[in-house]
């Protein structure tokens, strides 16, 4: 039962050291601000999503698109391999698991086969029967550009959001193929989302002579038809007969702003030397004909060349609103996703709502702790008045601690803390029970408050143990605000336990010393 | 010391006499009751799952003016998301949630769908809250917070299991699945929504109970050291009176957070807390009616408790 002084220094070290880890959550943001850079330690606990108002959106990269996308390269490859080395073939198509080659001549298989196998040095190219050679992705390829995909798409929403400009936004790569992103204060993501589920692939073709056409049979061997761009303002339901292909590819853009032109909203651009080199050329080359600039495989403008473009900057006139001006200009400096992203799963909280939550919380907080006082009090007289004090210390640290190691605080996690402080004081009712029930049978008091100590302690470790482990469990596969449960609970058992076992020791410690005790009064 | 009046406590009975081995068999029909019906109506009725499960789109909307439900509810329908299911919530009559069941066509359908209820709520609707969860991540939770319980169960009897004797483990395993079925079949029965916090309340819940059972045996090992003669039946009455004060306390005090949680704690925390509740009463209670009476029929060998008689008398 003796509570050394050494002790009761270090329960009032953690005391004070509580206190002043849990202050910043007490102190208006406006002062803290004010507080010198290297101070950024002393920190409130995080608000999650939920109770500060924002939004969270879980994206996917379709990697499926990828694969697609990859088998669509090499058939591409293989056609000017075949070209190169002057091989006939039938036909040239991609199913599931390859692009398969049908070649007309049977003889020419092995060179066919050579001739693709150097075009394309990382695939595997094998012959099926006498007359096909098949090209297949391996895995290993497969699996390694999805990874540089999903990297560079996690770098290109960055950007993208970055240049969006939102406070604090939070971008995270989830598992193999996911990007989490987080918006605090962003209570409607419409808006973000528009600009992350496009692609923002640009690239300059040349518009075949043709111009339009309404049925692809009709069109030239080499071409596309494509459809106008929603985003801008050209005849509707016009398509497109545009050379598949590519004059100068959009990566080779520097930079991209929002401009005027005659008061119609505009993009202006500026390619990098090389692809500034080319565009010269290009326009060069072709004065008097028409352009196509396609994004996400929908044309976006198609002008008129009227002059050799040197210089390495252009712009787009595409009939834009300015809002769309912008978030073209933004979509296209930020650079292109590598694979379309899904979107997963969607939560947003207006502030308004995080507010009444807050409220609501701390009301239930009060009420509950409020009631456990009460009642510890009435139950226990003054050894509840003890509990009481332990609760405060529980509560204490538990802030401190989720402050100190930038814990979030949740909606879930509130209900945690106010459950916290109803199973807290079970400790102490078992340590009384135990108590009273030694003192009962006849023992003296100061070895009736020991044996309830000891004999108590097992239980409560024990007992409090199997929440801990249902806590934790709930951590590792829970997310966001029910993980925010998890965390407060499992905390607040920690710290429930050493104010029962310290603080309360302590003080039944101090009240025993105080006067001649004799009796219990529990 | 004497600004306060008397400790109440000294005025409640703490010496109980329930005979639980005696009348176990009222407890075996009462649990047997809970668990069949829990089972029967999970296998027939299923799961109200909410929309982290089910997938789909819950929106809160905060109107100007009271809200004319059926016409809401009319405008909503027309624009051919399914059915479409639209609560108040509390008093003001302004609020609403909106719930749009899962939509065909992948995750990408499910964001048209909020744009269409955006569109047509249009600017009288404050829009509070958005959740929209696509069928892949719906999926993903369930087998989630499937494997959350399991895990959790798990863990808890291995650990029960290893600061005790297995059939200790084995009667508090038995006393949590118990709760964690019938909270189950409350949910089931009584159509409330599954979702997340669910999942956490089932597993506090496991927490408790075990938390519960673990009381409750330590003092049935303490009495086993202690009174080496005494048959069983006798000494399991005797640790179940023993620990009841404190197992009534601790449950009013849970029981009073909870009933903070529940009224005050907002719309969000509901389910939570309502399991919460029920947990707490069939959570306590199990390690009594279930837990205890088991102790009889598993071969509970006195002699391993003969060895070092407990460290305090």
């Amino acid at each position: 039962m003796q509570f050394s002084n050494t002790k009761m220094i270090m329960v009032f070290a953690v005391i004070l050291a509580s206190i002043f880890f849990a202050a910043p959550n007490l102190i208006p943001s406006s002062v803290r601000a004010k507080l010198p850079a290297s101070m950024s330690w002393w920190k409130p606990m995080n608000l999650g999503l939920d109770l500060r108002g924002g939004s969270y959106l879980l994206l996917e990269v379709d990697t499926s698109a990828l694969d697609k996308e990859q088998l669509a390269d090499q058939e591409e490859t293989a056609r000017t391999s075949l070209r190169e080395e002057k091989v006939a073939y039938r036909n040239i198509r991609s199913a599931d698991d390859g692009v398969y080659v049908t070649l007309n001549d049977a003889a020419d298989l092995t060179r066919a086969r050579a001739a693709i196998a150097k075009g394309a040095p990382t695939m595997d190219v094998t012959t099926v029967g006498d007359d096909r050679v098949r090209i297949v992705v391996p895995d290993r390829v497969k699996r390694e550009r999805q990874l540089g995909a999903v990297s560079q798409s996690l770098e290109i929403v960055r950007r993208r959001i970055d240049e969006f400009g939102t406070t604090e936004p939070s971008i995270q790569r989830q598992g193999a193929d996911r990007i989490i992103v987080e918006l605090p204060g962003v209570e409607n993501p419409e808006r973000v989302k528009e600009l992350l589920g496009q692609t923002a692939k640009m690239n300059f073709h040349m518009l075949d002579p043709m111009g339009t056409a309404s049925d692809a049979k009709d069109i030239p061997p080499g071409t596309m038809l494509l459809p106008g761009s929603a985003d801008a303002a050209l005849p509707p339901g016009q398509k497109y007969v545009v050379r598949r292909r590519v004059e100068v590819s959009g990566e080779r853009l520097i930079d991209s702003q929002p401009g005027f032109q005659d008061g119609a909203p505009i993009v202006n651009f500026r390619f990098d030397t090389a692809g500034g080199r080319r565009f010269g050329q290009v326009t060069s080359n072709n004065v008097g004909q028409r352009l196509a600039i396609v994004l996400d495989n929908a044309v976006i403008s198609a002008p008129v060349l009227k002059g050799p473009i040197v210089g390495g900057s252009g712009m787009i006139e595409g009939g834009f609103t300015v809002e769309k001006a912008k978030d073209l200009a933004l979509l296209l400096r930020a650079g292109a996703l590598p694979a379309p992203l899904n979107f997963l799963e969607e939560r947003s909280v207006g502030p308004g709502l995080g507010a009444d939550s807050i409220k609501a919380g701390a009301t239930a907080a009060l009420v509950g702790g409020g009631l456990v006082v009460v009642f510890m009090i009435i139950a226990y007289h003054t050894f509840g008045l003890f509990a009481v004090f332990g609760q405060i210390f529980h509560m204490l640290t538990l802030f401190a601690f989720l402050s100190v190691v930038g814990g979030t605080l949740t909606l879930p996690g509130i209900a945690g803390v106010v459950l916290s402080l109803g199973i807290a004081v079970d400790a102490n009712v078992l340590i009384y029970e135990r108590m009273r029930e030694e003192f009962q049978s006849g023992r003296t008091l100061m070895n009736a408050l020991t044996s309830g100590f000891q004999n108590a302690f097992a239980t409560i470790f024990d007992s409090n143990l199997t929440t801990f482990i249902a806590a934790a469990i709930l951590y590792f596969l829970g997310t966001g605000p029910v993980r925010g449960f998890a965390v407060t609970l499992a905390v607040g058992i920690a710290t429930s336990m050493f104010s029962a076992v310290m603080i309360t020791r302590m003080q039944v410690w101090m009240w025993y010393r105080a006067g001649k005790r004799t009796t219990l009064p529990v | 010391m004497s600004i306060f009046p008397q400790p109440i406590l000294r005025y409640m009975p703490h010496e109980f006499r329930w005979d639980v081995v005696g009348t176990r068999f009222i407890w075996y029909v009462f649990t047997a009751i809970l668990i069949v019906v829990s089972i029967g109506s999970i296998a027939t009725r299923g799961f109200n799952f909410g929309i982290d499960f089910a997938g789909g789109v819950l929106m809160e909307a905060r109107a100007e003016q009271v809200v004319d439900l059926s016409k809401l509810r009319g405008d909503l329908n027309g624009l051919g998301l399914g059915e479409i299911n639209i609560t108040t919530i509390g008093d003001t009559g302004k609020d609403v949630t909106i719930r749009v069941p899962e939509q065909q066509g992948g995750d990408q359908a499910q964001n048209t769908a909020v744009g269409k209820i955006k569109t047509q709520l249009g600017e009288q609707y404050q829009i509070r809250r958005t959740e929209v969860v696509g069928p892949k991540v719906g999926a993903e939770l369930i087998i989630g917070g499937a494997l959350a319980v399991a895990l959790a169960v798990t863990a808890i009897a291995i650990y029960v299991w290893f600061r005790f004797e297995w059939q200790f483990a084995l009667g508090a395993c038995l006393a949590l699945c118990s709760d964690v079925i019938t909270t189950l079949g409350v949910f089931s029965l009584f159509q409330m929504n599954f979702d997340l916090t669910t999942v956490a309340a089932v597993l506090t819940i496991a927490g408790y109970s075990v938390n519960d059972s673990i009381v409750v045996y330590d003092r049935v090992r303490e009495m086993l050291r202690k009174y080496k003669k005494m048959p069983l039946p006798e000494l399991l009455n005797l640790s179940v009176n023993r620990v009841l004060p404190r197992t009534l306390l601790t449950v009013f005090t849970v029981f009073l957070t909870v009933v903070a949680l529940l009224v005050f704690g907002g719309e969000t925390l509901r389910g939570f807390s309502v399991a919460m509740l029920w947990g707490l009463f069939v959570g306590t209670f199990s390690s009594i009616r279930v837990g205890m009476p088991v102790l009889l029929y598993l071969d509970l060998r006195r002699d391993e408790f003969g060895g070092p008689a407990a460290s305090s008398p």
